[in-house]
């Protein structure tokens, strides 16, 4: 078995981090556990539910589907880059404006990739959005308020 | 007529301008947190010295086991300890259960796998990467048996048996008569019989499993922080198979958990095992369950196969039922089950008037993973058998369906309403709701659009459901389980009631914090303790500090405590109101005091108390506060220092069953009606929701915001059992949904959008008269859709008597000749 660690850097958040890693560490535990920033969950570790989405270079990744070591060099933004200052960014206030989350566990993801929908598709139509997030899983809402959280977040970022 | 939930913005200024706060959708304080990243699940908790486990699992349905050996895991670098199962068997005790039947059930196999998925041994590792890898390095021999799988093979007297010491595979088996039933079916005009079978699913919450044990050898207190959600019955039967006193046991649930949906009352066998290897490790031990494990093994709901007999009149009225329930509770029937046939005794006849009842219910065990509570628990399966006896008697008399279920609605004036088996339905107005969703749904009009489609030749259907939404179990119901000769013996405790309490207090300069237990699992309790606190105090939301965190050291909490069976709205709720009233009590009764002003005289305006006869008598709230806190000199012998308040609500009408097996199983029960329109294609099978229509009576709705989004939630639940998801499993008892590719949940794509309309029938029994919401479509979808499917397909002949309805299914349905029983 190797398991010899290797050393990466990688940005997250706008931070340079340094760590020893295991070749095998998954970005997630990395993330979460090295790094502290359990704000990115893991639902599968199949890379179905979304719920452990970051930004990856810029483009939406399945943090459980990857090394941390295939990260070395990379710049991520997990769900704790989002607000800037204290500001909630607007993906964040149209989630709390329109009751886009219940318990809490999936949006770190839905979050992630709306954040990406929105920077391809400024306007995206309802079935736009429907499809957009479709790679990421709720089992609390029903989807009616995410959708209509990220319309409301996507309107608000137009103007 | 109908009713939209207010928009969040205008609700918000509406609030402000009239500083009430029950009824307005106010936004969630729970949200920055957790739009941030900044919750508290149980896995981004660390503890000092913590170490992790991996658990080892059955590959086989049944099979005994020879031997098992880890000594290669125990000399892998970085483990700690391996626990196996037939050290569980020593260590530990069977978990108790209110049945009759003497099989045992441990935390882990102890000689016999009896599912696929079984733990067999737990590892403990410095990390979890080590503690899976010496999973591979333990090696057991097992001496395979015949599987069981579905639930009339458990019946079949050839058949192998899972627990030997039973001699067969009934957990448990009543006979339950309510009424004059073969008189019923003498004076029928009709009598209709139908063969149902309900797949085995579960609303399978996003976050797995997670428990994090430390014992402390010193004292021997267990501490487990997991998310478990109640009902709190349950710490009971942990601590009695861990074999420790109860008040050495201690739950800690943080204030976030990943949903639940009642799937995280069944964490507790994994709270056995991993504390007995935090035990064994003499160090805290946390596990994180993956999806894999969540699938095979945490809980789900019963798969089930029914039999329906009804007695119908010719005007339509059902007259009398005989059910013969065939519930497969898995390997062991483990605690509350058998509580899945129990559970809506009460409204087992949902919204109708019929008297006359038969239930003929059977627990069988089987290979398959054990079950437990899930959103809805027991309904989605006596609505979906009634209601297609419904649509039945509808086409057996040519009456319209809606129609017939007009007929046999339990008319508003008959309310309060007691039902055959006991339940009092405390509020409700059936014939208004179903009028609501006949006009939101402009039903004639489907109708025509019906006739226009199939003159296209296209499958179009519509369907209809109606159902009660029981909330707040009574504690007793689950003992109908039990022979009446069982419950009538003179050492037996009876069981019965339901109780929830809040804790509150104000600080010495005026400022209010709540304390609650409720295990929340997204709902949103304390942005709605907020609400309810601050119209209580006349203050503001955001001026009341809500905790909401169980402990069992600190809080006062009961056996029915906990989040499940739609309880916050009606019973949690009701507690925060007893507190903040007696809170607001005692500040009267020290004003009272310092004022020389009979209390009877006094009121709270604008955080001033004051005289109603002579306004220059007043005082603060905040100087009344300060005083109770700091200067206690000023404070009449029977008034205690400070400002604290603990209120304990429970219902009055709970009783035991009683010796006819009648009980009123839950407290509030809510209706719903729901219309739903489909379409299938005939060439893929799919079914295609084209619109939903759904209406509801929760009573007095606190946050419409809310309910909104509980609405949704619930009904894409029943949905997604009746289309899409089902734990299946082969005919060799292996599991064949493992994971998110085979155990398919709909996404923002199938999921639909629903027209919901409300109507409000108070609850004469709680203080702001709500009731229960968080259950309500999961209930009465399944039906809809199997209704609306059976619509569309009538034109070919085709019957709709099972779930899920997904294109294969469908489609063969379609294109294959039927098997003579279908």
């Amino acid at each position: 078995m190797d398991n010899q660690y290797r050393s990466i850097k990688v940005t997250v958040n706008g931070e340079e981090y340094h760590r020893q890693v295991e070749p095998r560490r998954l970005l997630s535990d990395f993330l979460r556990e090295d790094l502290d920033l359990s704000g990115t969950h893991v639902g599968c570790e199949h890379g179905i539910c979304g719920a452990c989405t970051v930004l990856f270079n810029g483009q939406t990744a399945r943090s459980c589907l990857m090394f941390a070591i295939q990260a070395d060099g990379a710049e991520i933004t997990t769900v704790e880059g989002l607000a800037i200052d204290g500001q909630l960014h607007p993906l964040q206030q149209g989630f709390w404006e329109n009751h886009g989350l219940q318990c809490g566990f999936c949006t770190p993801g839905f979050l992630i990739s709306a954040y990406e929908l929105l920077e391809r598709k400024p306007n995206p139509t309802e079935e736009e959005v429907r499809i957009g997030l479709s790679g990421n899983m709720c089992r609390c809402t029903g989807y009616k308020q995410i959708v209509d959280s990220v319309l409301d977040a996507a309107e608000k970022m137009r103007s | 007529m109908v009713v939209a939930p207010p928009k969040t913005k205008t609700a918000k200024k509406e609030a402000q301008e009239t500083s009430k706060y029950v009824g307005q959708s106010v936004k969630r304080r729970e949200d920055p947190r957790l739009l941030t990243g900044r919750g508290t699940f149980v896995d981004d908790i660390k503890m000092p010295n913590m170490h992790h486990a991996a658990i080892l699992r059955s590959p086989r349905p049944h099979a005994r086991i020879i031997s098992i050996d880890p000594s290669k895991a125990l000399a892998h670098p970085g483990v700690t300890t391996v626990l196996t199962g037939a050290e569980v068997g020593d260590k530990s005790l069977p978990f108790p259960v209110g049945v009759v039947a003497p099989f045992k059930y441990y935390s882990a196999a102890v000689d016999k796998v009896r599912y696929v998925g079984e733990p067999v041994a737990v590892v403990v590792a410095s990390d979890r990467y080590v503690a899976e890898d010496a999973l591979d390095l333990i090696e057991v021999e097992y001496d395979p048996l015949p599987p069981v799988v579905k639930p009339e093979d458990a019946l079949d007297p050839d058949a192998a048996i899972l627990h030997e010491e039973l001699g067969n595979n009934i957990g448990c088996h009543r006979e339950l008569d309510y009424g004059d039933v073969d008189g019923a079916f003498a004076e029928a005009d009709l009598i209709l019989k139908e063969r149902f079978v309900f797949p085995r699913y579960s609303s399978l919450p996003l976050e797995t499993y997670a428990v994090i044990s430390d014992h402390d050898a010193t004292t021997g207190v267990v501490t487990v922080r997991s998310n478990f959600m109640g009902p709190f019955s349950m710490h009971a039967v942990t601590a009695r198979a861990l074999n420790i006193d109860e008040n050495k046991l201690r739950f800690i649930v943080p204030s976030d958990i990943g949903g639940s949906f009642g799937i995280k009352s069944s964490i507790y066998p994994y709270i056995v095992l991993i504390s007995l290897a935090a035990i064994k490790a003499g160090r805290p031990v946390k596990w994180i369950e993956d999806r894999q494990e969540h699938l095979l093994a945490s809980s789900c709901q019963t798969d089930r196969v029914a039999y329906r007999e009804v007695a119908v009149k010719n005007d339509g009225t059902l007259t009398g039922i005989k059910s013969k329930v065939i519930e497969n509770v898995g390997a062991y029937l483990r605690a509350p089950e058998p509580a899945c046939t129990f559970r809506p005794i009460g409204n087992f006849v949902g919204p109708y008037k019929v008297q006359n009842v038969r239930i003929d219910a059977y627990d069988v065990m089987t290979n398959k993973c054990p079950t437990g509570p899930n959103r809805g628990y027991g309904c989605q399966q006596i609505y979906f058998e009634q209601e297609r006896m419904m649509d039945h008697i509808a086409e057996e008399l040519d009456l319209d369906p809606i129609e017939v279920r007009r007929r046999n609605l339990i008319p508003a004036e008959e309310i309060p309403y007691t039902t055959p088996m006991g339940g009092i339905y405390d509020s409700g107005n059936y014939q208004k709701g179903m009028d609501l969703v006949v006009e939101m749904s402009q039903y004639e009009k489907l109708r025509q659009k019906q006739e226009e489609a199939r003159k296209e030749n296209r499958l179009f259907g519509i369907g209809i459901a109606t159902g009660i939404d029981p909330s707040v179990s009574n504690m007793g119901y689950i003992t109908v389980a039990l022979p009446p000769e069982v419950r009538a013996k003179p050492g037996y405790l009876p069981k019965s009631g339901s109780a929830e309490s809040a804790t509150i207090q104000m600080n010495q300069r005026g400022k209010v914090s709540v304390s609650m237990n409720t295990t929340p699992q997204g709902q949103g309790h304390e942005t709605v303790v907020s609400q309810i606190v601050a119209d209580e105090l006349g203050i503001r939301p955001e001026d009341v500090v809500v905790i909401d965190e169980f402990d069992t050291a600190k809080h006062g909490w009961f056996i029915s405590s906990g989040t499940y069976a739609s309880r916050f709205a009606s019973v949690g709720t009701s507690a925060a109101v007893l507190a903040a009233r007696k809170l607001k009590k005692k500040i009267i009764r020290l004003a009272s005091a310092l004022l020389l002003v009979s209390e009877d005289d006094l009121v709270i305006e604008g955080g001033t108390v004051v005289s109603k006869s002579d306004s220059e008598k007043s005082i603060t709230v905040k100087r009344v506060a300060g005083t109770a806190h700091w200067n206690l000199e000023l404070l009449p012998d029977d008034i205690e220092a400070g400002l604290q308040a603990r209120a304990v609500f429970r219902f009055p009408s709970n009783v035991a069953p009683d010796s006819q097996d009648r009980v009123n199983s839950s407290n509030t029960y809510g209706f719903m009606a729901e219309i739903c329109v489909v379409e299938v294609d005939r060439d893929s099978g799919e079914v295609k929701i084209i619109d939903w229509f759904s209406v509801h009576d929760a009573g007095t709705v606190i946050n419409p915001m809310l309910m909104e989004g509980q609405i949704y939630g619930g009904a894409l639940h029943g949905i997604g059992g009746a289309l899409y998801e089902e734990l299946s499993y082969d005919d060799e008892g292996q599991m064949l949904a493992g994971n998110f590719m085979q155990y398919v949940c709909p996404t923002s794509v199938e999921a639909p959008k629903l027209n919901i309309g409300h109507i409000c029938s108070p609850s004469p029994l709680t203080p702001l008269g709500s009731k229960g919401a968080g259950e309500s479509s999961t209930e009465t979808a399944p039906a809809a859709v199997a209704s609306a499917v059976a619509d569309a397909l009538r034109p070919l002949g085709i019957n709709i008597n099972e779930l899920p309805l997904n294109p294969k299914k469908v489609w063969t349905l379609i294109h294959e000749p039927q098997p003579e029983n279908n």
